[in-house]
C-alpha cells in the first residue's frame, strides 16, 4: 500500500485541472499576445483564468498577476513593497520568525541593502499576536508580511486582525497564502490584504505556476523586463496551460470546501489522538487553530530523516522539518521558533492530508507508525539516555 | 533537491547489520550529541586481540545508521590493529559514496569505533594494574 501523506509539499493534479489544460497544448496553442484568432483564443483562456482566480479571493481580475509559483510571488511582493517604502524613506520591514524561506531569504537580501527587519515571535502555539504586530509597527515601516498558514505546523494566523492593524497604520500588508489558497476561504477586501501569494500545485493544480494579488492603486515595480505581458510588469509569454489548470484546480478545490474540510478534520483528529498515545510524543503548534490536514509531531529519541526513510520503506510518504535534508545540522527553523528544544526538534514528522486521502490510509499509517518509532527507538542511544533519565 | 543515497546506503539503513548491544562488551564507545542530531554507540567484544563481536546503536539520519552498520561489518573478525586502521573514507567507499552533507556521519562512525577501542585499552590497562 502506498499512502501519500505529504499534501503540504505538493498535490497530485486533479483530473478536472488536467482536462482543462489539455486543449491549451493542442487547439489553444497560440501566443496570447498575437492579434490573430489563434492568439486571441489563448488570451481569452488566460483572462478567463485570471477572472476566476480573482473572484475566488474577492479580488478584481486586474489585480491578479501570474508568476512561476509561490516563491516568485513572495520575492516580487516583498521587494516591490521595500522599494516603494525606500522611496519615502521607510526602510523597516516586519515579518514572523517562521516564514517560508522564500520570504526569509528575500528579507535577508534586503537587510544587506540597508533595510531593518523585525521578526515577530510565534510562541509555542505557532501564532502571531496582533498586539505584538501593533507594537512593532513604526513610522518607517514599509511592509508587514505574515504567512496565512504555516507550511510546517499548519497554524492559521489571525490574518483579518493583522490586516486591520496594517490598514489602520497605513502599512502595506502581504501574506504568503501558499498553504491557504484552495483550503480556506479568502477575501482580500474583508481581510484587508494588500498583496497575496499563491501556488497552483498546493491545491491539485500544476507545478511551476502561481499568482500574486496586488491591490489596485499600489504602484508596482517591474519584475521581468521585456514584452507587455502582465501589464508589462512581468514579461514573458504566459504559461497558458498551467494558468488555466491552476484556475480550474482552485475552482474545484473551493467547491464544497466545508464538507471536504470536515472529512479531513475527522481523519486528522483520529490520527492525532492515536499517534499521541506513543510515549514521549508531541503535537507541535496549536491543536485547533490549524489547517484541517496538518499534523506535525515530534518523537523524542529518534531523528526525523531516518523516521521518514523507514516510513517510506513501508509506503508512507511524509516529510519532516529535519535539518538533514537541508544539509545543515540545524533542525527546522519553524520548530525552533515554536520553542521546541533542538534535540527534540530533530525528531519531527509532518503528516499532511487532504480530501484525496481516505480513512483506510489513516488506518495504515496507524498500523505502521508506532512500530517504526519503536524500532528506531530500540536502536537509539538517545532513547536509552531518555529511559534512564540521563537527559 | 532530494538527496540520493546509493543502493548500498539504502540497504544498510533498511537492514542495518549488527544492531543492538553486547551485555559483556569489553569496549564501549559513544560519540556525537543530541543537539547535532547524531549519537553513535559502539559495543565491542574483544578476545585475544580479535573483535569477536560488535554491535551498535545509533540516533541519527539514514546515513548515520548506514555508516554505523557498515563500520561494524568492516571491523568484525578483525584484529585490534586492523580495526584501528578504519577510516571514514573507507566506510564511504564501501557504501559507494555518501552525499557531501552526510560525510560527517562517516567521520562519526570512525570515531565511534576508535572510542570503543580506546575504552577497551583503558579497561585492559586498569586490569593489568
Amino acid at each position: 500500500m502506498q499512502v501519500y501523506a505529504d499534501q503540504a509539499a505538493t498535490t497530485k493534479i486533479s483530473e478536472r485541472a488536467l482536462q482543462a489544460m489539455m486543449p491549451c497544448y493542442t487547439d489553444i496553442f497560440g501566443n496570447p499576445s498575437s492579434l490573430h484568432e489563434v492568439g486571441r483564443a489563448a488570451e481569452e483562456a488566460v483572462e478567463k483564468a485570471r477572472k476566476s482566480i480573482a473572484s475566488a479571493i474577492g479580488a478584481e481580475a486586474g489585480e491578479v498577476y501570474f508568476t512561476s509559483g509561490g516563491s516568485e510571488a513572495d520575492n516580487w511582493a516583498i521587494t516591490m513593497a521595500a522599494q516603494l517604502g525606500a522611496k519615502k524613506g521607510k526602510k523597516h520591514l516586519i515579518s514572523s520568525a517562521f516564514e517560508h524561506h522564500a520570504v526569509l531569504h528575500t528579507l535577508d537580501k534586503l537587510k544587506k541593502e540597508g533595510f531593518e527587519v523585525t521578526l515577530l515571535p510565534v510562541h509555542e502555539d505557532g501564532l502571531v499576536r496582533p498586539e505584538e504586530l501593533e507594537a512593532a509597527i513604526r513610522e518607517d515601516t514599509a511592509l508587514v508580511t505574515i504567512m496565512f498558514v504555516n507550511n510546517e505546523v499548519g497554524t492559521i494566523q489571525p490574518i483579518e486582525k493583522l490586516g486591520e492593524i496594517c490598514r489602520q497604520k497605513g502599512v502595506l500588508f502581504h501574506t504568503d497564502a501558499v498553504q491557504a489558497a484552495g483550503h480556506l476561504p479568502i477575501d482580500v477586501k474583508e481581510m484587508k490584504i494588500d498583496m497575496l501569494s499563491m501556488a497552483g500545485h498546493k491545491f491539485h493544480g500544476p507545478k511551476g505556476v502561481g499568482a500574486l494579488f496586488v491591490r489596485k492603486g499600489i504602484a508596482m515595480s517591474n519584475l521581468i523586463s521585456g514584452g507587455g505581458q502582465e501589464k508589462g510588469k512581468r514579461a514573458g509569454t504566459e504559461n497558458v496551460p498551467a494558468i488555466v489548470g491552476m484556475a480550474e484546480a482552485l475552482r474545484e478545490s473551493l467547491e464544497n470546501r466545508e464538507e471536504k474540510n470536515a472529512a479531513v478534520l475527522k481523519m486528522r483528529k483520529r490520527l492525532t489522538e492515536a499517534v499521541l498515545q506513543i510515549p514521549k510524543s508531541r503535537l507541535n503548534g496549536d491543536p485547533d487553530q490549524r489547517i484541517a490536514g496538518n499534523m506535525n509531531f515530534c518523537f523524542e529519541g529518534i531523528e526525523g530523516e531516518s523516521l521518514l526513510l523507514y516510513l517510506d520503506l513501508q509506503g508512507i510518504c511524509a516529510s519532516s522539518g529535519s535539518a538533514c535534508t537541508s544539509g545543515s545540522l540545524e533542525p527546522s527553523h519553524v520548530l525552533l521558533a515554536l520553542g521546541v528544544p533542538v534535540e527534540i526538534a530533530h525528531g519531527s514528522l509532518r503528516i499532511s492530508l487532504d480530501e484525496s486521502n481516505t480513512e483506510e490510509e489513516v488506518d495504515y499509517i496507524l498500523q505502521t507508525l508506532p512500530g517504526v518509532v519503536k524500532r528506531l527507538r530500540e536502536m537509539s542511544p538517545m532513547w536509552e539516555h531518555i529511559q534512564k533519565g540521563e537527559v | 533537491m532530494a538527496m540520493t543515497y546509493s543502493e548500498k546506503v539504502r540497504d544498510h539503513f533498511a537492514n542495518p547489520r549488527n544492531v543492538g548491544t553486547i551485555e559483556d562488551a569489553n569496549g564501549v564507545g559513544e560519540v556525537g550529541n543530541a543537539v547535532c542530531g547524531d549519537i553513535m554507540k559502539m559495543y565491542l567484544k574483544i578476545e585475544n586481540g580479535v573483535i569477536e563481536d560488535v554491535k551498535f546503536n545509533t540516533f541519527g539520519c539514514g546515513a548515520a545508521i548506514a555508516t554505523s552498520s557498515m563500520a561494524t561489518e568492516m571491523i568484525k573478525g578483525k584484529t585490534i590493529e586492523e580495526a584501528e586502521q578504519l577510516t571514514n573514507k573507507a566506510v564511504v567507499e564501501a557504501l559507494d559514496g555518501l552525499p557531501p552533507v552526510k560525510i560527517h556521519c562517516s567521520v562519526l562512525a570512525e570515531e565511534a569505533v576508535h572510542a570503543a577501542l580506546e575504552d577497551y585499552r583503558k579497561r585492559l590497562a586498569a586490569q593489568q594494574q
